[in-house]
């Protein structure tokens, strides 16, 4: 573990990083959804919008409405109280998959990486209660984890141009949902008739930062009379 | 306030949009602002024809656009000269001009920059999703249904009678941006230029680069020297936010500056362009070349102070 002090990074004259650590750990991005709660609820002047990342905020703002100082230190004032900030208790979301055949083009691929059967592969997948570490990517795109270390998958070699919606994928320790059709290189091992992301709904994406996602198995008939 | 079918479309061009100056402050749900490529066009568009500066107009790209007027209203087209003609005469840009039912506006071709900005008085009436009526195009939302505008889309405009009587309002001559086809575009390190050996970040701004033909509203790609990071630096970094501006490096060592539809990234980024710079990315064409030049925060924020003052006087200098 290195030191907690919060590393200010630069990028151009309207936004600033904020690194609260150096690695993809629970730790580190509870910390980093402190900070977002702590500088949401504040609605410092000037600030136009949080976007949290896995280990860091970015903090967008108007330069001729806040200076980047007085930014800085208001900033620093909340990471000295983070631990006193409460967070709200997490949703826990799940999720119904089809995995395999047209709907997990990758499964069978995946399976035979690790030498297991598909079988183990979706059990492994559905295993772990997952934490949203950030939405990005596309709209409403989660990035989960951790898969289990027997899962560990590099991405595709060649990326796939069009992911359909829906369709969930992994790559190394992460999991997602790809929202709206969009290219990817994610391993796709399934699909959920879940809609992720609605532009006219609020908020407009299903999961949020810190919440926890779990997957389990349906059939393609169960996903056919799907509701949403 | 009436929503009046205004505008026929007879050719959508290359890719018409409808966009404002952006959706803020969702980023926390993955969506990205969207909203004009050159906001310093489109915002005084929209003073020329008596809108608010940040209402929505039509973004077009190098040639082709072809609008009939169903209704008068009154129009003014910004940004790069795309040769514009109203019934086959050329007509004034960066000013505000009557045009009747009937009448025809093309967009023939670019004789400088990229994208053009078309406002009408009342501003065009599509609704406003997460607070702003620009299109998401990789996403499908906001906009015209959500998507680049096609042949026979009719747009609405509030009120089009309204501003008539603003007709003939005209930008000082000596405040029209030139878009060359070299450019010089201002950047702050960071904030990953720490990940650059010093030969890198030498290369990145001692040489031009020239933009690639798949560049997109996405971003800008660029060819030219590889800009080397250092060797003891893993090629991907942990993903996190991004702002347009935003110049990251794959490992193939060819920028790309990242635009508006994008908000998280797992590049290194070497440096950002200056906010006061951003418009300029919208006028840039394949082919152009373009060199950076890094400068320190303080001149960033004066130059973002001398181009909103310049915007603050050229309103206060309107009537009404």
């Amino acid at each position: 573990m290195r030191d907690d002090k919060p590393i200010f990074r630069r990028m151009g004259d309207r936004s600033v990083l904020i690194e609260l650590g150096d690695e993809i750990s629970p730790t580190v991005n509870e910390k980093v959804q402190r900070l977002f709660f702590e500088l949401d609820r504040l609605k410092i002047d000037g600030v136009l919008d949080l976007v949290p990342g896995y280990r860091s905020l970015l903090v967008i703002y108007h330069p001729l409405v806040i200076e980047t100082e007085v930014l800085k230190k208001r900033i620093q004032d909340a990471c000295s109280r983070l631990e006193a900030t409460r967070l709200p208790e997490p949703e826990t979301v799940s999720i119904p998959v089809v995995y395999g055949d047209r709907h997990g083009p990758d499964l069978q691929w995946v399976a035979q990486y690790h030498n297991i059967a598909p079988r183990q592969v979706i059990d492994l997948h559905c295993q772990p209660l997952y934490r949203v570490y950030m939405i990005g990517f596309t709209p409403g795109f989660p990035y989960l984890g951790e898969v289990p270390e027997a899962l560990n998958t590099p991405r595709r070699e060649t990326p796939r141009t069009s992911v359909p919606k829906g369709s969930v994928g992994i790559a190394q320790r992460q999991t997602g949902i790809y929202p709206v059709d969009s290219p990817g290189g994610w391993q796709i091992i399934g699909w959920t008739p879940v809609a992720l992301f609605n532009a006219r709904r609020h908020p407009p994406s299903l999961l949020q930062l810190g919440d926890r996602v779990r997957f389990y198995e349906i059939s393609a008939e169960e996903a056919g009379q799907w509701q949403t | 306030m009436a929503d009046v079918n205004a505008l026929q479309v007879l050719s959508p061009g290359i890719q018409s949009t409808v966009q404002d100056l952006g959706r803020h402050g969702y980023g926390r749900y993955g969506v990205a602002p969207s909203g004009a490529l050159d906001g310093f066009a489109l915002r005084i568009a929209n003073l020329l024809v008596g809108n608010r500066e940040d209402e929505a107009g039509l973004e077009t790209t190098l040639m082709g656009l072809t609008l009939q007027a169903l209704t008068d209203m009154l129009v003014a087209v910004t940004g790069a000269n795309l040769q514009l003609r109203l019934n086959g005469k050329p007509l004034q840009m960066w000013c505000s001009h009557i045009i009747c039912k009937g009448d025809v506006l093309t967009f023939s071709g670019a004789a400088s920059g990229f994208r053009a900005y078309l406002s009408v008085g009342g501003g065009i009436g599509v609704p406003r999703i997460m607070g702003s009526k620009s299109t998401n195009l990789p996403s499908c939302f906001g906009g015209l249904h959500g998507r680049a505008l096609q042949k026979d889309d009719i747009l609405a405009v509030a009120d089009p009678g309204e501003n008539l009587s603003l007709a003939e309002r005209c930008l000082p001559p000596d405040w029209i941006p030139a878009y060359p086809a070299r450019w010089t575009l201002r950047v702050l390190w960071g904030p990953q230029d720490h990940h650059f050996s010093a030969e890198g970040r030498q290369t990145f701004c001692s040489h031009a680069y020239m933009l690639s033909p798949d560049s997109d509203r996405t971003g800008i790609r660029l060819q030219g020297p590889a800009v080397h990071s250092r060797t003891d630096i893993a090629e991907s970094i942990i993903s996190e936010g991004v702002v347009a501006g935003a110049i990251q490096v794959p490992g193939d060592g060819q920028p790309i500056i990242i635009l508006g539809e994008t908000v998280t990234g797992g590049y290194r980024k070497i440096a950002t362009v200056i906010s006061a710079d951003l418009p300029l990315l919208g006028q840039m064409k394949p082919g152009d070349a373009v060199q950076f030049k890094a400068i320190l925060p303080a001149e960033a924020t004066d130059a973002l102070r001398r181009q909103e003052e310049r915007i603050e006087g050229f309103k206060k200098s309107l009537p009404g």
